[in-house]
């Protein structure tokens, strides 16, 4: 059967493949181009453990057809630490304990990431709001909050 | 937090130095990076798709089940249907004694409950395992169905599970677990008053973010890697072991990171399937469950009934409890004969009661499977014991915290099972309980102690 | 059939293509990518279209016209529809939110699809290439519907005579327990003159709950006011038993909320 060929920037690398016609692009980063930090928990559209940024905006993968992102800038979890030095939140997932399991939380982070781009210094009901489409099972929600929002005084601390 | 190390100051050495203190978790750096390798993460040129068929019928005799159309089917590599399956009927505790063998790992000639795999369909993609899947015909009788223990262990019941011959597991004890202390009877009789309650819960399903599965890649020499999420490592290469009738010297079991468990991962579903199709085909196979089938399929809590009788006095003492403990295996077994052996094991709950009997049943359903779940066999058994507890101190019209000082077990008191207490440290707890809940108590409670005679 | 995607740039040639045999239109995603991936092998063909006109708002005074393909973040965001922005937020998270479509939420089945719920008591149209349907009409009918819908069209209600409420089990927020939103006009003294409301999960589509819309009339709201019209409220509800609610408690809770949304 055809192959579609699908071209896009993932963590500012270019990338290229062929995928079956109907391919999410969950399925895309993780069997073909081998980033498997998108999680596949329930590719329903309800966990929010896929969660890529796609074009500045926060996507879910396993809804998403990976040959209508051609041509576009995605994101994920395991793009974000530079030369080895962790990103803020990942830095602040770290330090405040928010992760358990872990499953949730590369999705956790990107949907986290939109929020300070779009809004630096974020208030608590702003952070719950932007988590609000992420499960986490292990019900380590209080830590996650705190985590962002440490993650942004970090960031605006830097910036100062 | 606060670290209070006066309780038991002078009982144990000062060396809590850990707690309070913070560290960081090993895999934290993982997690927060990606990198953490769940057993999904792993891929395989040529890998192949497990999808399952499963009985739309609670309870069904199957007349024949035809493949045929889709063997045909574009990208199918193997069905597998029981005969398949070298030693297919299991039970996850035969390991420890606990017997006999009575769930098949595909069914054969009758399903028990709505959802139970019949046939497997390998292929070379998810779709074409889910368009194959859609084209096998199972051909079912539809039988009377079960759903109520109560129902379940009436004379006349449709029969769940032939290899039990009865809707109860029978112990060595007989219909129940059973525990008997004192006189239980006498104990009504000599009380001031008699409260006798039921308590009630569904299934409850584990829900964890990642779903149950396995991959499996075989190593070319006859021998198995499987990368599981289970929460049983060598429960499951056991049981593998004796399911597939291949020497656990050729399974490689790789785990040990899981994205929820919950109790939710302890049985022993995905593996042998998986590990025989990598067999039977020579290739990967990946067998992850749906979120549907994570929803509908993996076992969940048991269902459980409590009856809990009680004599106390004015006085605030419980002179007399009587426990009758339901727990609703479903379909199989699993880990439930033991879940409710543990019922009998933890009732009366935390307090000295002179007179007790204790009946735990173990009861079959045509309802999914139930399991492991933080706790089970105890969990409800404490909510129901609580309420209980509550409900006492309001007929006596005591405090409900008072009520629990008055009857909590201390060291050197003899339990229904003839264990003498050690380390109790209930007082304690609730001493600081008290405190933290601002909830007071007369001082002669707060003066209590579990260790020190007469105080 | 492995699922294979097809792409027009015109609305026309989506819709010839969609006459194909298990084919469906291909919005956001959220509905139709979602039955694929759990195992609805009954859609073999995804159409989809890239027409401009679907992806864009148009106001002209009260009169509003947004796209099929034009997603609830984008109508939240919107500084012209401020009034319905509650309703587009009421939709899934961000990232769903970003995906969905308003006219995906047109077909998803209860307990989703809150923002048609808001829709329906604007008193909405749908538009196809073949035309406009009001919108009770067309929910009535979207089982079979295989056009590819365009728009929907609406007269913006003023601000204050708008209201929405979504009830959930989840906070900030979850999947519907039941939804409402509900257009009142009020006479100089108050008392309602014209009331439009609409229930989301209390039948497998958004309804129009008439009984309790007529018992409001010459109404004022105040408890006393609106007790008729709670009364009234269950009438004619086939609520979904889901594992969110059973029908039994929808019904049980309707009057509730109505009453709350009423009098805020």
């Amino acid at each position: 059967m055809a192959k579609v060929p699908v071209q896009f920037t993932l963590n500012g690398s270019e990338k290229a493949e062929f995928v079956d016609s109907g391919t999410t692009l969950l399925n895309a980063l993780r069997d073909k181009v081998g980033d498997t930090s998108p999680k596949g928990g329930c590719h329903q559209g309800t966990c929010g453990a896929c969660s890529v940024i796609i074009d500045g905006e926060l996507r879910l993968s396993c809804l998403t057809l990976a040959e209508t992102c051609d041509g576009a800038v995605i994101s994920t979890t395991s793009g974000l630490s530079e030369n080895g030095v962790l990103h803020p939140l990942q830095r602040a997932f770290l330090d405040t304990f928010a992760t358990q399991c872990g499953f949730c939380t590369p999705g956790m982070i990107m949907a986290a990431k939109v929020l300070l781009d779009h809004t630096p210094n974020p208030s608590r009901d702003e952070v719950v709001e932007a988590l609000s489409g992420n499960i986490c099972r292990c019900t380590g929600y209080e830590p996650i909050i705190q985590a962002v929002l440490t993650a942004a005084r970090a960031n605006s601390q830097n910036a100062a | 937090m606060e670290l209070r190390k006066s309780y038991f100051a002078d009982v144990r050495k000062d060396d809590l130095h850990e707690i309070g203190q913070p560290r960081p978790r090993s895999d934290s750096p993982g997690h927060v990076t990606g990198k953490t390798a769940f057993f999904a993460d792993r891929n395989f040129p040529g890998m192949l798709h497990l999808k399952m068929v499963r009985s739309p019928h609670h309870h069904a005799r199957i007349r024949s089940i035809d493949t045929s159309e889709a063997e045909k089917h574009p990208g199918v590599v193997k069905i597998l249907t029981a005969k398949d399956v070298p030693h297919n009927v299991y039970t996850i505790l035969i390991l420890i004694q606990v017997g006999p063998e009575d769930e098949t790992v595909l069914a054969d000639g009758k399903v028990r409950w709505k959802g139970e795999a019949v046939v497997a369909v390998l292929a070379e993609t998810e779709r074409a395992a889910q368009e194959a899947a859609a084209k096998v015909k199972v051909d079912y009788e539809v039988l009377p169905a079960v759903f109520d223990m109560e129902e379940a262990l009436k004379p006349g019941a449709p029969l769940v599970n032939e290899y039990h011959g009865q809707n109860y597991y029978l112990y060595d004890s007989g219909e129940c677990r059973k525990v008997r202390f004192g006189d239980v009877e006498a104990g009504f009789t000599g009380a001031d008053h008699v409260l006798e309650q039921s308590y009630q819960s569904s299934p409850i399903e584990h829900a964890p973010t990642e779903t149950t599965g396995c991959v499996v890649a075989p190593e070319g020499n006859d021998r198995f890697t499987c990368y599981t999420n289970t929460q049983a490592m060598f429960f499951t290469l056991d049981n593998t072991s004796i399911i597939l009738q291949m020497p656990g010297s050729k399974l490689h079991f790789v785990g040990g990171t899981v994205g929820g468990g919950f109790g939710g991962k302890v049985d022993v579903i995905v593996e042998p399937i998986a590990i025989l199709g990598a067999k039977l085909t020579g290739r990967p196979v990946c067998f992850i469950y749906s979120r549907e089938e994570e929803m509908q399929i993996s076992s969940p809590r048991a269902a459980e009934k409590v009856v809990i009788k009680d004599g106390v006095m004015k006085d605030g003492r419980i002179v007399a409890r009587k426990v009758t403990g339901y727990t609703d295996a479903g379909a199989y077994s699993r880990h439930s004969p033991y879940g409710a052996q543990k019922g009998a094991g933890h009732y009366p709950g935390p307090y000295t009661i002179p007179n007790v009997w204790i009946d735990t049943y173990c009861v079959y359903t045509n309802r999914t499977p139930s399991s492991a779940m933080r706790g089970f066999g105890v969990t409800i058994g404490d909510f129901a014991l609580e309420v209980q507890m509550d409900k006492l101190a309001r007929l006596i019209g005591m405090d409900p915290l008072e009520f629990r000082f008055i009857n909590a077990y201390r060291d050197g008191d003899m339990k229904a099972h003839r264990q003498p207490t050690e380390g109790a440290a209930l007082i304690e707890c609730m001493q600081e309980a008290s405190r933290a809940a601002n909830w007071p108590v007369a001082e002669k409670y707060m003066a209590m102690s579990s260790y020190v005679k007469g105080a | 059939m492995a699922l294979a995607l097809q792409t027009f740039a015109t609305v026309k040639d989506a819709n010839a293509a969609l006459k194909a045999q298990g084919t469906r239109y291909l919005g956001g995603g959220t509905l139709v990518v979602r039955a694929a991936n759990e195992g609805d092998v009954s859609v073999s063909g995804l159409v989809t279209s890239t027409e401009p006109s679907l992806s864009t708002i148009a106001v002209a005074g009260d009169k509003v016209r947004i796209g099929a393909s034009v997603t609830m973040a984008t109508i939240a965001g919107h500084p012209e529809l401020g009034t319905l922005a509650k309703a587009a937020r009421a939709v899934g998270g961000p990232a769903i939110r970003n995906m969905a479509t308003v006219g995906g939420n047109l077909f998803a089945p209860a307990p989703y699809g809150d923002f048609a719920v808001a829709l329906l008591a604007l008193d909405a149209t749908v538009s196809t290439d073949s035309g406009e349907t009001p919108i009770e009409t067309f929910l009535a009918n979207r089982d079979g519907s295989r056009a590819v819908v365009t728009s929907v069209n609406f007269t913006l209600p003023k601000a204050d005579s708008f209201r929405f409420l979504k009830v959930s089990r989840v906070k900030p927020k979850g999947v519907s327990v039941l939804s409402i939103a509900a257009v009142l006009q009020q006479a100089p003294d108050g008392t309602v003159s014209a009331a439009r409301i609409a229930l989301g999960c209390m039948a497998d589509r958004p309804m129009r709950a008439r009984a309790a819309e007529k018992a409001l009339i010459g109404r004022s709201l105040t408890k006393d006011g609106i007790a008729p019209a709670l009364a009234a409220a269950s009438d004619g509800t086939w609520p979904i038993t889901d594992p969110i609610a059973s029908a039994w408690y929808r019904n049980e809770v309707l009057p509730v909320h109505l009453g709350r949304l009423l009098l805020a």
